[in-house]
């Protein structure tokens, strides 16, 4: 059982199987194990590749681990015990088995040490996780789901369509540094591009993930976008063009969080807020820069696992998640109130919260590197994202008008599974030494002296007088209920309307035309049969039908005598 | 900042405690610029006061521009839902069928 050939994601889909034919305590027991005992494993494995095989003319290697894939190996076993514990009330097949495959094939995709392999999964990724969205059982979610799986599996067809022009260009498939020359390299950029929710490729995320089940989407924040920012790491460090995207992504969402309603929509625009400051990191490609990436995608996981939990809470005994029909909440959701609050520090990088000793790393490393403007629109995007998730979400769901509702807190499990997350983001804001042994990098790095502590303080505190002012002065844009335009609108509305636009008027002209033949038809006819009724009966329009049928008769009788007596 | 059990926001003066705690807050914060030595990278981080001005401003200028952007983004709830009913209503059967998949083989137990 214990060997070193066993790859992470084995016991996640032996599970999974397991799960499909158990149920109730018995399939809860299993899926809470398996995590724990598949950590248990991993922590044993030393780095190097564990599994190879030759596959036609190349070699294979679905089991690679090094320091960068064995971190988000470690990260992705803590969300997937988390998130298992927060589903544990959930009595769902599809949905509990499609967790643990998804689960194993994130783990699968980041211990792969090929191409090929890395397709297999990025492609199970898509097609395990869409049966989170679809088990919300609307049509909402069903549409948004179709739309998800679309967009994730053209991911997939460029990523192969890369790595086979990978495996012309180089004669080989292992997956190591790729940079952006030659046709592969693009595709590949382009297909991690999508998953990793790229600027004009990010609605898949912000479309799907609020439609998810409660558990669902605590699952899918987790591990997508994470897999895609591991590929960058691995596949594009140091490419310039990824520091502007980056910094493209941490800006541009806090605009559509501050004006979103849907609770979990402002935590999907804000996901792509923080992968934006990973895709910085990974773009600088310093050993500091790169650590940054590393430990803030490691962080990520967990405090919008935790956020994402939080407000799943609030979806779950409220029924509601708009920002416009909550309030007041903390009044009977103490203990929710709190957790989301660890989570909200957390994300808003205070001090003393897990986010403080990653981001601050990518700053630092935009800093040295001399990229001034770029650290400037990293630093709006901190006290932006301090803005909508640090208070816009604790603040209209727990707190702003009281709009009436009563609920309690949540089951012991949603509770004990959002205590573990707080726990760890507060341990790691505090120890952060744990998490820098992980990295790929020793840098000596440390988040705690007086100059960084102090900016970052002064940076939220003065972003929440922002906020405050602009409350009192009534100038804080009222939640309301709406929905906001963003790229989808392109192949959500635009692209459909053209479409049915220009089919209906293919249509018509086709529909002209036919006509238009008809009547020459018609016309041609009558025109033969009047000049034929002059010159023979036989063939006019008017001579019966029958007859003919009767003179076909009488040829062949004729025929068939002449044959007998031949 | 409310933990403490049951309906402390009520109480108005609360509240006033709070926004007095954030304005001391920040008045300390700004204060211990000069107290403070930075090692700074970048000769912006000298100015006084940098973190706190780029702090507020940005995050004014964030909701201003967020409010502004609503002028031309915002659109009814049902925006988008109205148009995929249009789309599935106009072949009911399918549709029907679909819907009865989805909610057919879901939950056990």
């Amino acid at each position: 059982m214990w060997m070193i050939e066993i790859p992470p994601f084995a016991l996640f889909f032996i599970g999974a199987l397991i799960a499909a034919v158990t149920r109730g305590t018995l399939r809860s027991a299993i899926m809470v194990l398996i995590p724990i005992a598949s950590a248990l494993h991993l922590w044993t494995v030393p780095e190097g590749v564990h599994l190879q095989f030759a596959f036609l003319d190349y070699q294979l290697m679905p089991y690679r681990a090094d320091k960068l894939s064995l971190m988000f190996g470690y990260v992705f076993h803590i969300a997937a015990f988390i998130a298992i514990i927060y589903s544990l009330h959930v009595r769902d097949t599809m949905q509990q088995v499609a967790a643990m495959l998804y689960a194993g094939s994130g783990l699968g995709a980041v211990f792969a040490g090929d191409l090929l392999t890395l397709f297999v999964f990025w492609e199970l990724l898509a097609f395990t996780s869409v049966f989170l969205i679809w088990a919300r059982r609307t049509r909402r979610s069903y549409v948004a789901g179709m739309r998800y799986l679309i967009i994730q599996v053209l991911s997939g067809v460029i990523l192969l369509a890369g790595a086979l022009f990978y495996a012309a260009e180089n004669g080989t498939l292992a997956f190591g540094f790729i940079g952006l020359d030659g046709i592969a390299g693009w595709l590949i950029f382009i297909a991690f591009g999508i998953k990793c929710a790229f600027p004009m490729a990010h609605n898949w995320l912000t479309d799907a993930y609020p439609e998810a089940t409660v558990t669902g989407t605590v699952f899918l924040s987790a591990f997508t976008t994470k897999v895609a920012v591991y590929a960058l790491a691995r596949g594009y460090p140091g490419t310039e063009l990824l520091i502007y995207i980056g910094a493209a992504m941490t800006c541009f969402p806090i605009f559509f969080a501050v004006i979103e309603n849907d609770l979990r929509r402002v935590l999907a625009y804000s996901l792509i807020n923080q992968v934006g400051f990973m895709v910085v990191g990974i773009g600088i490609g310093t050993a500091l820069a790169i650590n940054g990436a590393v430990s803030h995608a490691f962080n990520d996981v967990i405090f919008k696992g935790l956020l994402f939990m939080s407000m799943g809470a609030v979806l779950h005994m409220t029924g509601r998640i708009n920002g416009s029909d909550l309030g007041g909440l903390y009044k009977t959701m103490p203990k929710t109130t709190v957790l989301c609050i660890v989570g909200a520090a957390s994300i808003s990088a205070f001090p003393l919260f897990s986010g403080f000793v990653s981001k601050s790393m990518v700053m630092s490393a935009a800093l040295e590197e001399g990229f001034d403007w770029i650290w400037l629109m990293l630093l709006f995007a901190s006290a932006g994202v301090f803005h909508h998730a640090g208070i816009k979400i604790p603040y209209f769901a727990f707190f702003a008008h009281d709009s009436g509702v009563r609920a309690s807190d949540p089951p012991n499990n949603m509770l004990l599974a959002m205590l573990i997350a707080a726990g760890l983001c507060i341990a790691i804001g505090i120890y952060p030494a744990a998490l820098y042994s992980l990295l790929p990098y020793d840098t000596g790095y440390n988040p705690y002296d007086a100059t960084h502590v102090l900016a970052q303080t002064q940076l939220l505190f003065f972003s929440a007088l922002a906020f405050v002012w602009l409350n009192l002065r009534g100038m804080y844009p009222p939640e309301l209920r709406s929905t906001n335009l963003d790229f989808d609108w392109i192949y959500r509305r635009a692209f459909p309307t053209a479409l049915q636009n220009m089919f209906s008027v293919i249509w018509k002209a086709d529909l002209a035309l036919r006509q238009a033949f008809l009547i020459r038809l018609d016309l041609c006819l009558a025109f033969l049969s009047r000049r034929n009724e002059g010159v023979s009966g036989l063939i006019s329009r008017i001579y019966p039908a029958g007859s003919m049928v009767m003179w076909v008769a009488v040829i062949l009788a004729t025929y068939l005598f002449l044959s007998f007596i031949h | 900042m409310d933990n403490k059990k049951k309906y402390i926001f009520d109480n108005p003066r609360n509240i006033k405690r709070l926004l007095h705690f954030l304005y001391g807050s920040c008045a300390l914060l700004l204060a211990l610029d000069f107290v403070i030595h930075r090692h700074v990278i970048h000769r912006w981080e000298n100015l006084w006061g940098f973190y706190p001005l780029y702090g507020f401003v940005g995050c004014v200028v964030l909701v201003l521009v967020a409010t502004w952007m609503r002028t031309f983004l915002m659109r009814p709830e049902d925006y988008y839902a109205s148009e995929g009913k249009a789309d599935f209503d106009e072949k009911p059967s399918p549709d029907d069928k679909h819907n009865a998949n989805i909610g057919g083989h879901d939950v056990d137990d």
